[in-house]
């Protein structure tokens, strides 16, 4: 019951493991005031056995990211320029139909919410066996067989008679490892996994979270992870994007990122994080909250709420560069983050806020 | 936000064998029990927070809601100093309510989309008629309010869909504090929150405590938001407190397997916090209409023996040369004491795998 | 983050334009933006005219009859103006008549439909606040009532007792309390186990004043939409009664009883029920669409679509349509 640490995989990189490139993606929503851009320039790459974690707070747009490479977007929002190739392909160029290809073996995605993501009058057998009858041409029988494996490999017991239950029979965490085994059910050589533990308590989080990283290493696939916890980050991820108001603010190695962040909201979400180097202290924070998505400033995104806001700031928006080995931040005085006091005191956060 | 244990400060609030237990229906087997509450003993002394950590399911939601008299309890007591609300009528009933208020967790649900902050914050003042006498004592106080939380006055006139999250749940502390309580139940206050903004939250509410100098028992999933404002700490499981003590001595060293298991289980952002080895239980929270005999975690514990199924464990203790000892009878309201309901406790830390021997 | 959160924003955006163009809006410019609620409030503040001043306007011509003018069809000027609208059996103008049966219907239709708001809803509303026996007891008697055909009661009640407007009101009233009643505990019900009702619970907040303060502004919408529905509903049982017999007694005359008798001539005299007919439905769809427009303007969270240019409203519509 007891398991060693697991450690961020250590092997380098090479090129050939590539298995999702996101080059300069812009996701617009169009609404009645004109279109807003909900992701704007977004760049990162997945590798074969390794995770990649979008981190950012709610309405920032990691979730719309992974939309946009899964071809699940609403109507009304859509890719308006940039590539996301899976193995070399542009996913964005595809037919719906060769989408549906390569949906299951390409491509495999866990949401938040199991409950609604399970079909809730039909078996779970039903649901795992669905897309081997569809990719495979497997019959009922053997889908049932194929639908009873998967069941055990993500760790439900009793797969043999659970797997003529409907989704309601399942607890929280039972229906989250259902999704999860559909997702892996072609071992897909990228998972998208968005927000996969948040509705779940932290000892079953746990649970789905060592799940994840045994199919990882099992299956060697690419997972992008979307999630707003650093500390989920920090133990699972190998690489991070933190995104803010609809931008990659920075990016690279967890441990360079979280160690030495070179953008200043990344440093205030960490000075943020309840510590027992402050217990009974007030907390870091960061003043004010998130700009609209249509009233995003011109010029650096983070200006309204930056302690480093200068001139040139509201005039021209940063882009990513080198800040460090393979760590890469939008900001114009990088430098002087991790000396300088990004977060406020209390006193002043207020009318901030209310601004 | 922390006093020093010990002492002899005075207890706000004292529980005792409090029971709550529901009929729920099962379809054609007509109803079954739930024990929702199952003999809960805890103490609240002035100007402290005590923490209370669990899972979904646990009842910390419903303790929550008996201490507020919104569900009768079966039996127990609460004694508020030394006054029991649930005895309490009319016009006294109605002073109690005055010293006992509550925050709730969803900032969207718990505000009236059709009032305005304003009518939001001075509604308590409809009930209670004789706090501010007239339009003008009441819209001083209201601005009192407002200045208190971090909003401005011109905001008592705006609808709470145009408020953030953070800005709503500043009106939901803003009209718990109107009565001017003693005790504020926050119920999961930041967990709805976005890291930035929950720091904010935090921040506002250890203010206001020092300030006020009201009690907080503080409700949350979120072990390092625990860790962080409260002095002790209760853990729950399937309705029964299962530990107490300290803050520092249920987060750094805790006795009962299943607290053990929570602090390894949360993730941690400092490398090194992180165990050394990770608990990972077997299984989920057993239902509640069905629980095991004898001690409740033992469907989930690596250290169960046959004897947990048979009795239910007795409260231990850690004693100052780190034996493992029992507690002392008829206790847990004595806030000093680590105490923990099990028959085999964790004997130290490295024993959970939480720190390297 | 999800798609629920992010989707709104499109609409948050457009709405926060438009609380900071206008401020909180009046009524009265809320309705003029509601081109269908302008019309329903025109036609209803005609017909409630009509009501009032009609039958001192036009009664005499109402009662006269003229032999030489049986059966006229309508819209021929020829007759003069006062058959505009063509005329009875009797040669009685049709459109005297029907103003002056504006005022019998209005003054029947009215109180049944507002007595049986008033009492259907607060019943239901109380009910559904406490639950338990309260709530089991009321809903069984709203079920008796239901149970019943309304209409059958309507005609033994009526027979035993003699068949005054008073007595129609009444019968009418109380044969559709159960229809307010359900609707507003089911609201009700939903309502009370709400976070901010449990916060109102606990600053000790009576259950009257909680139902007062945050139970009733919620339902009342709702209801005010299906009491316009019972209002067509009531005009037309009316007429039914009428057909029977035992509705308005001539020569007192309202919409109901005109379709009623006017239906044994329809083959050759159509005008004679379709015109009573019409006047009710008009009024009846008027109702409701000041209904809808009032559910809009009163709710908070929807108000600001009543705030929108035309071609903000023409281009979120767009957006909508393209979302399903």
């Amino acid at each position: 019951m007891m398991t060693e640490m697991r450690e961020p995989t250590a092997d380098k990189a090479t090129a050939n493991d590539t298995v999702l490139e996101v080059t300069g993606l812009d996701v617009d929503i169009r609404t009645p005031r004109g279109t807003v851009r909900v992701v704007s320039q977004v760049s990162f790459t997945a590798r074969r056995g390794r995770t990649l974690a979008l981190l950012g707070e709610s309405g920032c747009g990691k979730s719309m990211t992974a939309k946009a490479i899964a071809g699940l977007l609403d109507p009304v929002a859509s890719v308006s320029a940039g590539r996301a190739e899976l193995n070399g392909v542009d996913l964005n160029q595809m037919t719906a139909k060769q989408r549906r290809a390569v949906a299951g073996p390409g491509l495999g995605i866990v949401f938040q919410d199991a409950l609604t993501a399970l079909n809730p009058v039909y078996t779970i057998g039903a649901q795992l066996g669905e897309s081997f009858r569809i990719h495979r041409g497997a019959n009922k029988k053997q889908a049932k067989a194929e639908a009873i494996d998967l069941m055990r490999r993500v760790g439900i017991p009793e797969p043999e008679t659970r797997v003529n239950s409907y989704p309601h029979q399942f607890s929280g965490g039972m229906r989250q490892r259902i999704l999860i085994a559909m997702a892996v059910a072609l071992s897909p050589q990228l998972l998208i996994a968005d927000e996969p533990t948040t509705a779940l308590d932290v000892t079953v989080q746990a649970q789905i979270m060592a799940l994840l990283h045994k199919l990882r290493t099992e299956d060697h696939m690419a997972v992008v992870l979307i999630t707003h916890d650093l500390a989920v980050v920090a133990e699972e991820a190998d690489e991070v994007c933190v995104m803010y108001a609809g931008n990659v603010v920075e990016q690279g190695p967890v441990d360079t990122v979280f160690s030495n962040p070179t953008h200043p909201y990344t440093k205030g979400l960490l000075d943020s994080v309840p510590s027992d180097a402050q217990r009974g202290e007030g907390l870091s924070s960061i003043p004010g909250s998130p700009p609209e998505l249509n009233k995003i400033p011109s010029g650096c995104v983070y200006q309204e709420r930056c302690p480093l806001v200068s001139a040139i700031c509201r005039e021209e928006r940063p882009v990513l560069r080198e800040t460090g080995v393979a760590q890469r931040a939008a900001c114009h005085f990088s430098e002087k983050v991790s000396s300088a006091k990004v977060s406020t005191e209390l006193a002043n956060s207020f009318e901030e806020e209310n601004r | 936000m922390n006093t020093t244990p010990g002492g002899n400060a005075e207890n706000v609030l004292e529980v005792k064998d409090l029971s709550k237990t529901f009929h729920v229906s099962a379809g054609a087997a007509g109803t079954k029990e739930l024990r929702a509450l199952d003999g809960i003993n805890l103490t609240v002394r002035k100007g402290e927070t005590l923490g209370l950590v669990g899972e979904s399911g646990c009842g910390k939601s419903t303790l929550a809601r008996t201490l507020m008299m919104l569900e009768q309890p079966d039996s127990g007591t609460v004694r508020f100093e030394g006054q029991d609300p649930f005895g309490l009528r009319g016009k006294e009933l109605l002073k109690w309510r005055r010293r006992v208020q509550m925050v709730f967790q969803d900032p969207f649900a718990s505000l009236n989309a059709r009032m305005t902050a304003g009518q939001i914050i001075s509604e308590p003042f409809a009930t209670h008629k004789d706090m501010h006498r007239g339009t003008a004592a009441k819209t001083k106080r209201l601005n009192e309010l407002l200045d208190l939380v971090g909003l401005r006055a011109t905001d008592a006139s705006k609808s709470p869909q145009e408020f953030s999250g953070g800005q709503r749940q500043r009106i939901g502390i803003a009209r718990a504090l109107a009565l001017d309580p003693d005790l504020i139940i926050l119920d999961e206050p930041v967990s709805a929150l976005d890291l930035s903004v929950q720091a904010q939250v935090l921040n506002l509410l250890n203010d206001l405590q020092r300030e006020l100098g009201v009690s907080y028992i503080f409700i949350s999933h979120d072990l390092s938001v625990v860790r962080h404002v409260t002095d002790r700490v209760a853990v729950m499981y399937l309705g029964r407190i299962i530990e107490t003590g300290t803050t520092e001595q249920v987060f750094d060293s805790p006795l009962h397997p299943y607290t053990a298991s929570l602090m390894s289980a949360s993730p941690k952002l400092d490398p090194a916090q992180r165990p050394v080895q990770r608990i990972v239980l077997q299984g989920e929270l057993p239902s509640p209409l069905d629980p095991p005999s004898g001690c409740r975690f033992r469907t989930r514990c690596w250290k169960a023996q046959p004897i947990c199924s048979a009795e239910r464990p007795e409260k231990m203790t850690r004693n100052e040369s780190g034996k493992i000892v029992l507690g002392m009878p008829g206790v847990g309201l004595d806030n000093a004491e680590h105490l923990a309901e099990c028959h085999f406790p964790v004997s130290n830390p490295a024993e959970a795998g939480l720190v390297r021997t | 983050m999800t798609q629920i959160q992010e989707k709104p924003a499109t609409q948050k955006t457009v709405k926060a334009n438009a609380t900071q163009r206008l401020g909180r809006p009046s009524m009265f410019s809320m309705l003029l933006r509601d081109k269908f609620a302008t019309v329903a409030a025109v036609i209803l503040s005609f017909v409630i005219l009509l009501a009032v001043f009609g039958p001192v306007l036009m009664g005499e011509l109402a009662t006269k009859q003229n032999l030489m003018f049986m059966n006229k069809e309508p819209f021929d000027l020829s007759n003069g103006w006062a058959y505009i609208l063509g005329s009875d059996s009797l040669g009685r103008s049709m459109l005297a008549r029907m103003v002056v049966a504006t005022q019998t219907t209005l003054l029947v239709a009215v109180p049944a439909v507002l007595i049986a708001l008033l009492i259907g809803s607060l019943w239901g509303v109380w009910a559904g606040y406490h639950r338990g026996r309260r709530e089991s007891i009321s809903m069984r008697i709203a079920d008796i009532i239901m149970s019943f055909p309304s209409l059958l009661l309507a005609v033994v009640v009526l027979f035993v007792f003699s068949p005054s407007a008073a007595n129609i009101v009444l019968i009418l009233a109380i044969t559709r309390i159960p229809i307010y009643m359900r609707t507003a505990r089911a609201e009700s019900a939903e309502l009370q186990s709400r976070t901010f009702v449990d916060a109102a619970r606990t600053f000790g907040t009576k259950p009257n004043a909680i139902i007062a303060r945050h139970v009733i502004p919620v339902v009342t919408p709702t209801l005010l939409t299906l009491a316009t529905l019972e209002f067509c509903f009531v005009m037309l049982a009316e007429s039914s009664l009428s057909f029977l017999g035992i509705g308005i007694q001539p020569p007192d005359v309202s919409w109901g009883l005109m379709v009623a008798q006017g239906r044994q001539y329809l083959q050759t005299a159509w005008w004679l029920s379709i015109l009573p007919g019409l006047a009710i439905v008009v009024t009846a769809v008027a109702a409701n669409m000041l209904a809808a427009w009032m559910r809009i303007a009163t709710d908070p969270a929807q108000r600001w679509r009543l705030t929108l240019d035309k071609q903000t409203k023409k281009s979120l519509t767009t957006v909508i349509k393209d979302t399903k």
